[in-house]
């Protein structure tokens, strides 16, 4: 130990205006990230807001309220809600089995878990679509009982449920699998029914977690297309998503209309990821506050 | 402990059910738990896999194979390998120089690069596609001085990769961040101390500490920039032979009610899929840490600011 400090010293003496780290390559790293990050990422993006300046206020409040442009944004964030409403049930379900339960092929189920994160969206979709589908596997038990998923604002549910699985489980069975077991044992010997454990001691130390799980959910499924686009319909008016619209108005060369809309989601994405911040660090100090 | 609880309770209750978890639902309430869970991903997860396979070989390997092998599969297929072979090195270099950036210093506005980072992950992919029509499409910051010289981006292989760069930007990068921060610097600081240049401390110390965390990263941005449709999908243009990537070309296949032929190229990224779950459930095996690398990257960065 003495040595290597003797060599710190050394250095620092030698070249006096080097940051106090003695490790090599600051500039260069650091440089080369915020290179590499503008050139990518945030030039790019700025793109879309000085174009949408450029459209002036009334063009782009035009195109933003107009009924179409509203009814599918209304089901983007709609039907990704749903979704996500939907894995947060069935996601914590998912993750309390994997936590505490033995069954078999558990690893291959938990492998499984995370499918949707590997397979392409445009894969899920075409693959959703021939599973509920009327003459499909499921669409063929379904379509007699009156339930249309195919080809409805049902099936845009169906594909976001698939897309944002994997954000809640994984988001809340770490969580799970930390948990302090002697607390439940220590509940439910004092008298509390399974109920009451599960309300009232692990409930309150799940909530940060599955409020993040909901809200990754939701912020992913709310700009997904591949997966949207094949079962959908994409009916204007009914099922079509915000980001398809985008593309019809890209393909029609209507830069300033794709723009506008890309605006609003884009901020409505952002101000969901510093709500997502805000609650991992919520998450967080609970967790350490425990 | 377990066994005191079930001594001092005069019901007699059956031993397993006591044992693993007082208080818990009974081993009926515990089989419901587990067998909707499975229903459910047996009806979002694993039926769709099924389905995938089940379609593409529904015409016999025949045609199967000839699906796979037509001129304008086995393009899509090329252009798709050597996208990711563009993409993923440009990604894992950027990652590299982030996590050594912020794993190993400490600096202002850290937290806020590291948001900047993962910015991609909140944008839609259509979005990200649109972004590089309006910096190089003809109507776009670049597109005259591009036309002026005759260079392609948009519509073409440039743009492809350009839009897979975004979309695959963070993967290697915050899964590199956390276990490097991990490590720490002690192994770099005795490195140097006995006489190493930092390329060499980098290469000899640094790299195989990281390794297993850098190899799972490159498997999710490989994954990813495969299987990228939405933001490829609107700066390709969708030219059959030249500018379709393998899910484009499921979708062109697939509207044109060749679903046989769709299902045997969506069947080949479905592998992909399956080998990359595969290789993660391995490299989660040999590194449990990496399970959950990317929470702790946020977490271990907040302890630091308070």
């Amino acid at each position: 130990m003495a040595p290597a400090a003797t060599a710190i010293a050394d250095r620092a003496l030698i070249v006096p205006n080097r940051p106090r780290s003695v490790i090599p390559g600051f500039g260069l790293t650091l440089g080369y990230t915020m290179l590499y990050l503008s050139l990518i990422v945030l030039i790019p993006l700025s793109a879309t807001f000085v174009r949408s300046m450029g459209l002036g206020y009334r063009h782009f409040f035009d195109v933003v309220s107009s009924p179409r442009v509203l009814s599918a944004l209304r089901l983007s964030f709609g039907a990704a809600f749903v979704a996500a409403a939907i894995n947060a049930v069935f996601g914590l379900l998912v993750a309390w089995v994997l936590a505490r339960y033995v069954f078999p092929f558990k690893r291959f189920v938990d492998a499984l878990v995370d499918l949707p994160f590997a397979l392409p969206t445009a894969v899920a979709g075409i693959a959703l679509t021939a599973l509920y589908a009327p003459n499909g596997w499921l669409g063929s038990w379904l379509t007699p009982l009156g339930i249309q998923v195919a080809f409805t604002p049902l099936g845009v549910v169906v594909a976001l449920t698939f897309i944002g699985l994997p954000f809640v489980v994984r988001t809340v069975q770490p969580v799970l699998e930390d948990l302090d077991r002697e607390v439940e044992q220590a509940a439910a010997t004092l008298g509390a029914s399974p109920r009451q454990t599960f309300v009232r001691v692990i409930m309150p130390a799940l909530w940060p977690s599955l409020l993040t799980g909901f809200a990754l959910a939701f912020a992913r499924a709310v700009g997904e297309y591949g997966s949207v686009i094949f079962i959908a319909g994409n009916m204007p008016m009914k099922s079509e998503i915000a980001p398809l619209l985008i593309v019809t108005k890209l393909e029609q060369y209507d830069y300033a209309g794709a723009t506008a809309i890309a605006v609003v989601m884009l901020l409505l994405s952002f101000s969901l990821m510093l709500a997502i911040n805000g609650l991992q660090g919520w998450a967080l100090t609970r967790h350490v506050g425990r | 402990m377990d066994g005191h609880v079930s001594a001092e309770c005069s019901v007699p209750v059956p031993r397993p059910l006591r044992r693993r978890w007082p208080g818990g639902p009974p081993r009926v309430a515990r089989l419901a738990l587990i067998g909707i869970a499975l229903a459910f991903l047996g009806a979002f997860v694993a039926l769709p896999l099924l389905v995938v396979f089940s379609q593409a070989l529904a015409k016999g390997l025949i045609v199967y194979f000839a699906a796979v092998s037509d001129p304008a599969a086995r393009a899509a297929i090329g252009l798709t390998l050597l996208t990711a072979a563009i993409a993923v090195p440009l990604n894992v270099v950027f990652g590299v120089a982030a996590a050594w950036a912020i794993a190993k210093f400490r600096f202002r506005g850290k937290s806020t690069l590291i948001t900047l980072i993962d910015l991609p992950f909140a944008v839609s992919p259509v979005i990200a596609g649109l972004v590089y029509i309006l910096v190089f499409g003809a109507h776009g910051w670049f597109g005259p001085f591009l036309q002026a010289h005759d260079l392609h981006v948009v519509f073409a292989v440039p743009g492809i990769v350009l839009a897979t760069v975004f979309v695959t930007f963070p993967f290697v990068a915050r899964e590199l961040i956390p276990v490097m921060q991990a490590q720490g610097k002690d192994d770099e600081e005795t490195a140097l101390s006995l006489g190493a240049t930092g390329w060499q401390t980098f290469w000899h110390v640094t790299l195989p500490n990281v390794r297993w965390g850098l190899f799972y990263g490159v498997l999710l941005c490989n994954a990813r920039a495969m299987g990228e449709f939405g933001a490829v999908s609107v700066v390709s243009g969708h030219i059959r032979g030249l500018t379709n990537t393998m899910p484009l070309h499921v979708e062109i296949l697939y509207n044109e009610y060749n679903y046989t032929a769709a299902f045997a190229v969506a069947s080949l990224l479905a592998l992909l899929a399956l080998l990359t779950l595969a290789g993660k459930s391995y490299l989660e095996w040999r590194q449990p840490e990496l399970r959950h690398a990317a929470h702790q990257a946020r977490d271990r960065l907040r302890r630091v600011r308070s």
